[in-house]
């Protein structure tokens, strides 16, 4: 032993170069993904905007809905949950929005805070059931996922006698609502929806590194059992993640009802995918306690610049889907990779 | 002295199975009382009355000379009694010192917005596991890159830490190898000379009789043996936990098919 060192660090802690660290991140393998698939797509443009900010600006459009609620299906996956009904929640939220407003006549905060409580309790039903039946959430969700695309269906047609809900721009109060949730900024026109997104990463990161609730979401996903030994209230942790994830569907609802000026009945449905796939690209574990905020948002930024590039590129746009199936199974595998070798390969 | 935890005459039945009979248990503070017993013995059911899961069916349960009634394990932890289960109660994949300070996180802040104080539980977190004497590289590490050994000693720092007055461990040593055990044996001895009560519930004499000062035996629901360190030998206690009789017969039966 040396007496020589006066820093309280310690000896034999190799000093972990930036290089090291960066690769223990979660979202480390998403970060390398962006990078190159922006150089695949920057290169291949052949309309020479795709790195302009006016291609920026579409790309963060598409990718922005996607990573609002990625971000929260992260933190719940985190949290060893799922949750398939986050899609078709999206569009509920905003079919009952223009529905409260063209056809009960209410004006549009009214109806949108209604809508968040709504959405609030089709998370807590989710959780509540998930926690008191202890089936897998896949299920439950799944169920809850039939319920209101079929819901959604039916009661748009019986109330409107069509398959959308349309005129939510005649409601009072839509202009300062949309200024607030569906406006655009600057000469390239970006979407607002950027910049709640932006503001949602950044809240989603501190709580789950720096907060109690954070550190409980790891817990409660990496080892319920232990979890509650220790003390953490583990159910009233998951219940919490399905509100979340629920409320976080319902603000893109918002988003698409107050921007679209009305809402399609299968609006949504088939999105809880491109969470999934946010949140499994940017690091999260699929079995839970490990995973980070900021590589669900990198995982929907691949997934915007893939909807962008591919046309840009002149490539048939009917394989973008493939080509998202390409990058999820590409990342989850250096994902895994990395992870093994940066926790220096033991166990 | 009045002693740190203490069950007198205590019966569990489970519908119509008997699952201990006239368990009587002294836990004096400050020492090793070891808790011997085969599989089957009742050791689980004595350990999940003690830690609060389960309640005595008749017979007394008294902590510190007082009445005892727990309605859960955080009523148990709340009155000084912690458990470190066998199935480790840490997170793999979290840190050292998450899992040090989880369920008890230190949070600075104000007004409603709190977060994590996360250098002054790291500093915490290494002080305390160094003055058990776990010297670890680092608290940032996953604790599921430490060995069994040094999880379950992280686990005893941790409840010694949060004013555990008594310390159950449910069988610490079975997982482990030879070396492992030893550490966490070390452990052991080190809650104790803090002034823990440590009640340690085993199958291995030989790891009982290098830490315990007072060994009770529990065979088929009932306590069959009370010894104290100055009058009993390793040999001794072996035997009696084995049934005696029995093991010299199994050893003649081997010895045969051997040859």
């Amino acid at each position: 032993m040396t007496t020589v060192s006066t820093t309280p660090k310690d000896e034999r802690v190799k000093n972990a170069g930036l290089l090291v660290k960066a690769l223990r991140r979660p979202e480390f393998g998403a970060f390398l993904g962006a990078i190159a698939i922006f150089i695949l797509f920057a290169s291949t443009d052949t309309t020479g905007n795709f790195a302009a900010l006016g291609g920026i600006a579409g790309w963060t459009d598409i990718a922005a809905p996607i990573g609002i609620v990625g971000i929260a299906v992260a933190l719940l996956m985190i949290g060893g949950e799922f949750d398939l009904s986050s899609g078709v929640l999206v569009g509920t939220t905003g079919l009952l929005i223009g529905m409260l407003v063209t056809n009960v006549g209410l004006d549009i905060w009214s109806s949108i805070a209604i809508a968040l409580v709504f959405a609030a309790g089709i998370g807590f039903i989710n959780g509540y059931v998930v926690i008191k039946t202890k089936l897998p959430s896949f299920i439950v969700t799944l169920a809850t996922f039939f319920v209101l695309k079929g819901a959604n269906m039916a009661f748009t047609k019986f109330v409107t006698g069509s398959v959308r809900v349309t005129g939510t721009e005649k409601a009072v109060g839509f202009d300062s609502a949309q200024a607030l949730f569906a406006s655009k900024f600057g000469a390239e026109g970006f979407q607002i929806s950027l910049v709640w997104w932006l503001v949602i990463t950044l809240i989603a990161t501190f709580v789950l590194t720096r907060t109690r609730f954070g550190n409980w979401i790891f817990a409660v996903g990496g080892d319920a059992n232990a979890a509650r030994n220790a003390g953490v209230p583990v159910e009233k942790t998951k219940i919490w993640l399905f509100v979340i994830t629920s409320l976080s569907a319902a603000l893109v609802g918002i988003m698409f009802v107050l921007r679209l000026k009305g809402m399609q009945a299968g609006q949504g449905v088939g999105q809880e995918f491109y969470y999934i796939i946010a949140a499994a690209v940017g690091g999260t574990l699929l079995t839970g306690g490990a995973g980070s905020a900021i590589g669900a948002s990198i995982g929907a930024l691949i997934m915007g610049m893939a909807y962008i590039g591919i046309p840009f590129s002149r490539w048939d746009s009917d394989w973008t889907a493939t080509f998202l199936g390409i990058i999820l199974f590409t990342a989850v595998m250096i994902n895994t990779y990395i992870g093994r070798k940066a926790k220096g390969g033991k166990k | 002295m009045t002693n740190a935890l203490e069950l007198k005459d205590v019966e569990k039945t489970f519908g119509s199975v008997l699952a201990l009979r006239g368990v009587s248990l002294e836990v004096a503070p400050a020492s090793v009382t070891c808790v011997l017993g085969d599989n089957g013995a009742g050791k689980s059911t004595l350990i999940k009355i003690l830690s609060g899961v389960h309640k005595q069916s008749t017979g007394l349960f008294q902590v510190e000379g007082k009445d005892a009634v727990f309605d859960s394990p955080r009523d148990a932890l709340a009155n000084g009694i912690a458990t470190v289960f066998q199935d480790l109660a840490t997170i793999p994949l979290m840190s050292v010192w998450r899992n040090f300070f989880l369920g008890n996180e230190i949070r600075t802040g104000f007004g409603p917005f709190k977060w994590l104080d996360v250098n002054k539980m790291k500093d915490i977190a290494k002080q305390e596991l160094l003055a058990m004497g776990i010297d670890l590289r680092d608290t940032n590490q996953p604790i599921g890159t430490l060995s069994g050994g040094e999880r379950q000693a992280v686990a005893i720092a941790r409840a010694v830490h949060f004013g555990a007055k008594v310390l159950i461990l449910d069988e610490p040593t079975s997982a482990l190898g030879v070396r492992q055990s030893g550490i966490v044996l070390k452990y052991v001895l080190a809650a104790k000379e803090r002034g823990v009560a440590v009640v340690f519930i085993t199958h291995n004499p030989h790891h009982a009789y290098l830490v315990g000062d007072r060994f009770y035996l529990l065979n088929r629901g009932r306590m069959i043996g009370r010894y104290e360190r100055d009058n009993v030998q390793l040999e001794e206690l072996t035997k009696a936990m084995a049934g005696g009789a029995e093991l010299e017969a199994l050893t003649h039966e081997i010895a045969v098919v051997r040859k």
